[in-house]
């Protein structure tokens, strides 16, 4: 006892000596101190995963991405519309195949390189020429999404490339060839995943170099250190360990100048502990707000940030379990005993529409004059009489323990519909089911579920992201198949004019409601919030939030 | 001494093993994958089975075992799925939060647990003995996630005295090297980041103390009932022995096995994480950590840190069984 008591107190001595010898060096800088007031802390949910957009899906990470990097083009702010990011303006040939990208000039990247159209084509050629396991969805989601495959395919099942090749025709005029005339062009490159990195700075820290094995990749320091682009932001540092990762004030950025000096993103997962770091000044602002929160928040003062809506909620029937189903009398019954308004009205956040088709009314192609279906029971117990499905017994699937941006509460909205359904005679079975995997699962594939809902958040400013995503191929979600829709919609994706899409997709989302394949429900306005002194940024429909114009009053 | 510690340590190795073949087949039957977590809305069957395919889950179990293993063995855990990173890494990102939110749980739960105890057993049957017996119960009985946000709605949100969540101010920029950021701040005589780290523990370590604070309490109170009843200890008396000798040398002493080993069980527990005070704290620690790997089927992750989890466990019960012999020398092992 008395030994280990000397060795103990010899212990504690000794390391109370090596601390007060600083036995390491702090790699603090000078201005460590926090000047509060040029220094905003934002609460995220999560941290980010990749610093590298190329290799990113997640919110969190494109978050500090769209800060630190630019695309050629950009959403207009607060927007879904393209407009000119580092290319001032841009025009396809007349085969609609080759865009042409006249690019801005004076613009440097954070290492001090020039970029120009040879910076442009190194990046879209690193991309193109990914192999191994760059090639791995996992890896470049975005790019399969838009552009299917690569140079050279590994995976037989991989898609063709829809990219072709990247002609530097001078410093300042690059030309993008594709393989087909597609929809996703111009407005994919919007995404973060096709921002422009410094080519001196990929080559440097080996950016492309993602090793490892299959089911255990491991990313180049680039994608973890060192993210070189050209926004008002620069990358300082990323904090793991306290779950904080802090961008500065690019001082040479091209246009308007970052108002505040230091951003710094920190995780908090659970929303309430956000809600409550902000209420004690832990934070200055957090992103996805409940939906409970928000009248609360702003009435205590503050900036709550209602961003116009980018998703939509919908019903999804299917028609292959069910033979009932696959009459439309049937699916027009269910859309008219569903009082859609009553719903928005009670569950969901302020600034929420009843939709009226499968996409929000901020996308182009949007049409006004879509077949509508009112809430009305007794037009709906004709139909189902008229279709000889008065004893009509459904299953109902519902996720449990999730919020989703465009279905805060599935449960309370669960039970609103089935109580509408209930009320025109349809029997309902309720089958809730834990949403990843459960749910996913089972309402994707197979058949068996009659009814459920799902929704979506839109990637890029373009009606196909929405309608051609759900209803452009035979699906297990829905169960149909209707070739001639199928064609229109090949039609609309490969006509590479404008304003002719768009018409095209104003008769898509005709032809959707005329066929009802499910019941649109609703848009909700997903919100972020700022501190009562915090000014400047404005939502994004996409989440494109630009904290450069963040200030405090 | 060393040959029962090596013993000890030896016997980990057909523990670790059963535990891996169990952990793997059981975490590979629970239902879905990784890749619905990864997909979300965008899931279709194929995109699933394609990636599936890519993160190796397409071929046979025992393939996967034995390629876990190998790596394993190489001391590689892997790549979390979700983070990307590599697990150990991981690991030693969040172990030290757990270890520091642990440590200050623990000091207050024995600082103010044992004496309370004991001086409720001196003082049985008066208002303190009642009042510590009726507090335990109080403390095991409200939820710790209860009392965690009664304690942040309070001092941290309505009076500002403690921060409310994480586990330093991001804006202060301290420099991290071991990750225990308290130790950090001291080793680069960044103080007011020590004390920063320190003011961070505070809330979180309360809250967590409040289980071990009233095991501790009403364990001590028992023993040290039991040993006052002792023969021993009138022989101490009756034979002019002042109080305070008694106290320390006989009573004490001899009531502190049961103490030991159930402060050793609760360390353990409290090292493998806590998953509601780092949660309502946002604490970075690996209770969190490995609730979200649960519901992503992070399978690298949720192996490895078991696995290490597991390791530490037998370890502090190890350390526990070394210290019942500077205790008490009638159990000292040969």
């Amino acid at each position: 006892m008395r030994a280990s008591t000397r060795k103990a107190a010899i212990a504690v001595t000794a390391i109370a000596a090596l601390a007060a010898a600083g036995c390491a060096e702090s790699d603090r800088d000078d201005s460590g101190g926090s000047s509060t007031k040029d220094t905003l802390v934002f609460g995220v949910a999560g941290d980010p995963k990749v610093l590298d957009p190329s290799f990113a899906s997640d919110g969190e990470s494109l978050r500090v991405a769209r800060q630190v990097f630019e695309t050629l083009v950009r959403p207009e702010e607060g927007g879904t519309k393209p407009t000119p990011g580092l290319a001032e303006s841009w025009q396809p040939d007349a085969a609609g195949t080759t865009w042409s990208f006249k690019l801005r000039t004076g613009v440097k990247f954070h290492d001090g390189t020039d970029f120009n159209a040879e910076a442009v084509c190194a990046n879209f050629n690193r991309w193109f020429n990914s192999a191994g396991l760059m090639q791995s969805p996992d890896v470049t989601p975005y790019w399969q999404d838009v552009m299917g495959g690569f140079a050279k395919n590994e995976d037989p099942e991989l898609p063709p490339s829809l990219f072709k090749s990247c002609t530097a025709k001078d410093p300042t005029t690059v030309d993008l060839a594709f393989t087909r005339v597609s929809s996703k062009i111009p407005s994919a490159l919007m995404l973060p995943s096709f921002a422009i990195h410094s080519p001196q700075a990929l080559q440097q820290y080996d950016a492309s170099n993602v090793t490892g094995t299959a089911d255990d990749i491991k990313y180049p320091a680039y994608a973890m250190q060192h993210p070189t682009g050209t926004g008002p932001f620069k990358f300082k540092s990323w904090d793991l360990a306290n779950k904080s990762l802090t961008i500065e004030r690019n001082e040479e950025y091209w246009g308007d100048k970052a108002k505040l000096k230091t951003i710094v993103f920190r995780t908090i997962s659970d929303e309430n502990a956000r809600k409550q770091a902000l209420r004690s000044g832990d934070i200055q602002g957090y992103d996805l707000v409940g939906p409970a929160d928000v009248e609360p928040l702003k009435s205590e003062g503050f900036n709550m940030l209602t961003r116009p809506a980018f998703n939509v909620l919908y019903l999804a029937i299917n028609q292959k379990g069910n033979p009932a189903l696959a009459k439309l009398e049937v699916r027009q019954a269910i859309a008219h005993a569903l009082n859609r308004q009553a719903l928005v009205d009670s569950k969901l956040p302020p600034g929420a529409k009843v939709a009226t088709q499968f996409m929000p009314d901020t996308v182009e192609g949007w049409n006004p004059q879509v077949k509508t279906y009112d809430y009305n029971v007794e037009e709906a117990k004709r139909l189902l009489a008229a279709a000889g499905a008065s004893n009509l017994t459904l299953r109902f699937h519902y996720p449990t323990e999730v919020t989703r941006p465009y279905m805060p509460n599935p449960k309370d909205i669960f039970e609103l519909l089935s109580n509408d359904l209930k009320a025109v005679g349809i029997t309902v079975e309720g089958i809730p089911l834990k949403w990843s995997p459960d749910y996913l699962n089972a309402t994707t594939s197979g058949s068996n579920h009659d009814l459920h809902l799902l929704g979506w958040t839109g990637d890029y400013g373009d009606a196909y992201n929405f309608i051609g995503t759900f209803f452009d191929r035979p699906k297990d979600e829905w169960g149909y198949t209707n070739k001639p829709l199928f064609d229109q919609f090949q039609d609309a994706d490969t006509t590479a004019d404008n304003a002719q899409r768009v018409e095209k997709y104003k008769a898509l989302n005709a032809a959707v409601m005329e066929f009802l394949p499910g019941v649109p429900i609703s848009h909700s306005p997903p919100a972020i919030v700022f501190g009562k002194d915090v000014t400047g940024v404005k939502p994004s429909p996409l989440t494109d939030e630009r904290y450069s114009t963040a200030e405090f009053k | 001494m060393f040959r029962f510690i090596v013993r000890r340590l030896l016997q980990l190795v057909p523990t670790l093993l059963g535990l891996s073949v169990l952990l793997f087949i059981w975490l590979r039957r629970l239902p879905g994958g990784p890749e619905t977590a990864i997909l979300g809305e965008r899931g279709t069957p194929a995109l699933r089975a394609q990636v599936r395919r890519s993160l190796g889950l397409d071929e046979p179990l025992l393939i996967q075992y034995g390629r876990f293993v190998k790596r394993t063995l190489q001391l590689d855990l892997g790549t979390s799925i979700s983070t990307k990173r590599e697990v150990t890494t991981e690991f030693l990102l969040r172990f030290p939060g757990t270890v520091e939110l642990t440590i200050t749980a623990m000091i207050i739960a024995i600082g103010v647990g044992i004496p309370l105890g004991y001086l409720a057993a001196r003082r049985r049957g008066t208002w303190l003995d009642h009042a510590s017996v009726g507090g335990s119960l109080i403390g095991i009985c409200v939820p710790v996630f209860f009392l965690a946000y009664v304690l942040k709605a309070i001092f941290a949100e309505n009076l500002g005295w403690f921060p409310s969540s994480g586990r330093q101010d991001p804006t202060i920029g301290a420099t991290h090297i071991t990750n225990f950021f308290v130790l950090d701040g001291l080793m680069t005589r960044e103080w007011d980041a020590a004390a920063d780290a320190i003011w961070h523990l505070v809330l979180p370590g309360i809250a967590l103390a409040s289980i071990p604070l009233a095991i501790i309490v009403r364990i001590t109170r028992a023993s040290v009932l039991e040993v006052l009843g002792e023969d021993f200890v009138r022989t101490a008396e009756s034979k002019g022995l002042t109080e305070r000798t008694v106290r320390g040398r006989h009573v004490l002493r001899n009531a502190m096995l049961p103490i030991v080993t159930v402060i050793g069980l609760l360390t353990g527990g409290l090292l493998s994480g806590a998953v509601l005070t780092e949660t309502v704290f946002a604490f970075s620690g690996i209770g969190a950590f490995l609730y979200e790997a649960i519901s992503n089927r992070d399978y690298p992750v949720l192996m490895g840190f078991i696995l290490i989890i597991a390791l530490f466990y037998v370890l502090v019960n190890l350390i526990v069984d070394v210290s019942y012999s500077l205790i008490d020398p009638r159990v000292r092992v040969r």
